[in-house]
């Protein structure tokens, strides 16, 4: 673990580095262009601390995404419609939801996969089938059609999310139900164990692994399932929201917040499994 | 009422069939035919719910309804497919995939690389990188290349852990064995580890097909000139033309899986020799 973290860093740093090198390359013509407007002459030093402070820099440097964090996060009140938090909390519920969605049907799928022989062959190639349709192409349709039943806000959503979460569970669930070897369900049977004890006792223990794993890459699709999600809706509250805005109005500056804002998001709910999924494998003595 | 009965009817007659092949002794035959009637009866049972319930084609239009689009619109998918499969996605996908194949030889090449540019690699893999769609559009203009940036940035990441692990995983025994054999770095890597390392290639060829399509549609949605998929997906969502965007998506659908399904069969027949292909 320690051998990596020279390697983590300096990678890190290089990006850090190449990524204040690129705001000067690309703001450069924009600030060049000020200077002969005004009659002005550029030498370098205020080239590049104009370059890193323009205020709608084609890249922001790190240090302008960081204070906009910091004043969208901390100094403005979390209920104010100009705070991030807000918006990353309405991201988040509807991430959450589909989740919880996601992770119900998945289970409940490869449950009957793993049991149904009938639903294995049938069901099993369509689920794989529905992952090759692009499902976020049709994420404005969704929200549309269902706006137009009178449903809106957070369940379409949630829906989206739902969809891209549940197959790497129907995948995962499906391997980690049957991963227990002849001998084991021999063992069962031997005891007089019948299929809900199997069921509970062998197989449901024995699929934790790959579930946890499987909950990871659940938890992330169904985060970019809501951004997306909130695309179509016409820019009113969400990170996706806070995208769709920045793009429209060419504040730069506001969509790496919100993109900085969203890998954050993401990587935390992915820690959080990982903790879980840590203590719950410990106290089941698997790891 | 009686389409529904036809439907509840098409339902349990597929099932019953289904249950028959099932309990078949496997053959190709059955595991080709079994999910073939699961899809076709879903497709009749999808159109006597409509007919039935009389749902109005604004929420879902039937399925006979979508194809009598598909086969009056041809022209205009067929534009837009060119613009969005062929220009944005096919070209974003070659170039995402060959840098990174590229870069993944030469990290491998450099321990310290390696061990710093994985773990980066994995955490960017993982994040919510279609957000920077936005962003690319406004680097590279409303055509074919800002799509095409996305695609490369979206399939860049997984491609090179991918590749990575798979130049990681032959064995000890084996290098050993090049090296007896006096083979330089370059005869180890063409000869050795790079045949090796092609299942886990395909595996991330296969996870950047279907994304190569996702990033190309949803950077329309930032701005497109006026064809392609997403944009026609989001303009017609708006004139409520819901035949036109599920002819968009059979398109979608058959585009990718057929492109997802080429990738599995060059992967057959590129590594045949691995246990997952041997049946």
């Amino acid at each position: 673990m320690s051998r990596s973290v020279l390697p983590v860093t300096t990678v890190v740093c290089a990006i850090f580095a190449l990524w204040y090198v690129a705001a000067i390359w690309l703001n450069a013509p924009w600030a060049y262009d000020k200077a002969t407007r005004t009659g002005e002459l550029l030498n370098a030093q205020s080239l590049i601390l104009d370059t890193w402070s323009q205020k709608k820099p084609k890249l922001p440097a790190p240090h302008q995404v960081a204070v906009e964090i910091w004043e969208t996060t901390v100094e403005k009140k979390i209920t104010s419609k100009r705070s991030l938090i807000y918006h990353s909390w309405i991201t988040l519920s509807a991430t959450l939801l589909g989740f919880a969605l996601g992770t119900g049907l998945g289970i409940a799928l490869a449950v009957g996969i793993v049991y149904n022989r009938t639903m294995d062959m049938s069901v099993m190639p369509w689920v794989i089938a529905s992952q090759t349709i692009p499902i976020l192409a049709i994420a404005p349709m969704i929200i549309v059609v269902l706006n137009a039943v009178g449903i809106s806000g957070l369940l379409p959503k949630a829906m989206i999310s739902m969809y891209l979460s549940f197959f790497p569970i129907v995948v995962g669930m499906v391997k980690g139900l049957r991963s227990p070897d002849a001998m084991q369900l021999d063992q069962m049977r031997t005891w007089n164990a019948s299929p809900s004890q199997t069921f509970w006792r062998l197989r449901l223990p024995s699929s934790m692994p790959y579930l946890f794993t499987s909950l990871k890459i659940g938890m992330a699709a169904s985060l970019v399932g809501a951004i997306v999600g909130e695309l179509p809706t016409g820019a009113i509250a969400g990170l996706g929201a806070r995208l769709l805005a920045g793009s429209y109005y060419g504040q730069t500056i506001q969509i790496w917040s919100a993109l900085i804002m969203a890998a954050a998001l993401a990587a935390s709910l992915v820690a959080l499994i990982g903790v879980i999924q840590r203590v719950t494998l410990k106290r089941m003595g698997m790891s | 009422m009686i389409w529904l009965v036809f439907a509840f009817a098409i339902w349990a007659l597929g099932w019953w069939i289904n249950a028959w092949l099932a309990a078949l002794p496997r053959t190709r035959l059955t595991r080709l035919a079994v999910p073939v009637i699961f899809g076709l009866t879903l497709i009749a049972v999808w159109e006597g719910i409509v007919h039935g319930l009389e749902i109005s084609p604004i929420l879902l239009p039937a399925p006979s309804m979508i194809a009598m689009r598909f086969v009056a619109s041809t022209a205009i998918l067929w534009e837009d497919f060119v613009q969005t499969v062929i220009k944005g996605a096919l070209s974003g996908y070659v170039l995402g995939c060959g840098t990174a194949f590229l870069v993944a030889i030469l990290v491998d090449r450099f321990d310290f690389l390696r061990r710093g540019l994985l773990p980066v690699g994995n955490f960017v893999a993982a994040l919510p990188v279609i957000g920077m769609a936005p962003i690319l559009v406004m680097w590279f203009g409303f055509d074919w290349q800002s799509k095409a940036a996305v695609v490369v940035v979206m399939v860049f990441f997984p491609m090179l852990v991918n590749t990575v692990q798979g130049l990681a995983d032959s064995s000890v025994m084996q290098r050993d064995l090049m090296r007896t054999y006096a083979a330089g770095y370059w005869m180890t890597l063409l000869k050795l580890r790079l045949p090796a390392a092609m299942p886990f290639v395909f595996n991330g060829l296969k996870i950047a097909s279907t994304l190569a399509l996702i990033g190309a549609i949803v950077a329309e949605f930032f701005g497109s000139p006026t064809r392609g998929m997403g944009f026609r997906i989001s303009t017609s969502v708006g004139q409520l033309a819901l035949d036109l965007v599920w002819a968009e998506i059979v398109v979608a659908a058959v585009v990718g899986s057929g492109f997802y399904g080429g990738i599995a069969l060059i992967e057959r027949a590129v590594t045949f020799w691995h246990p997952s292909q041997r049946h």
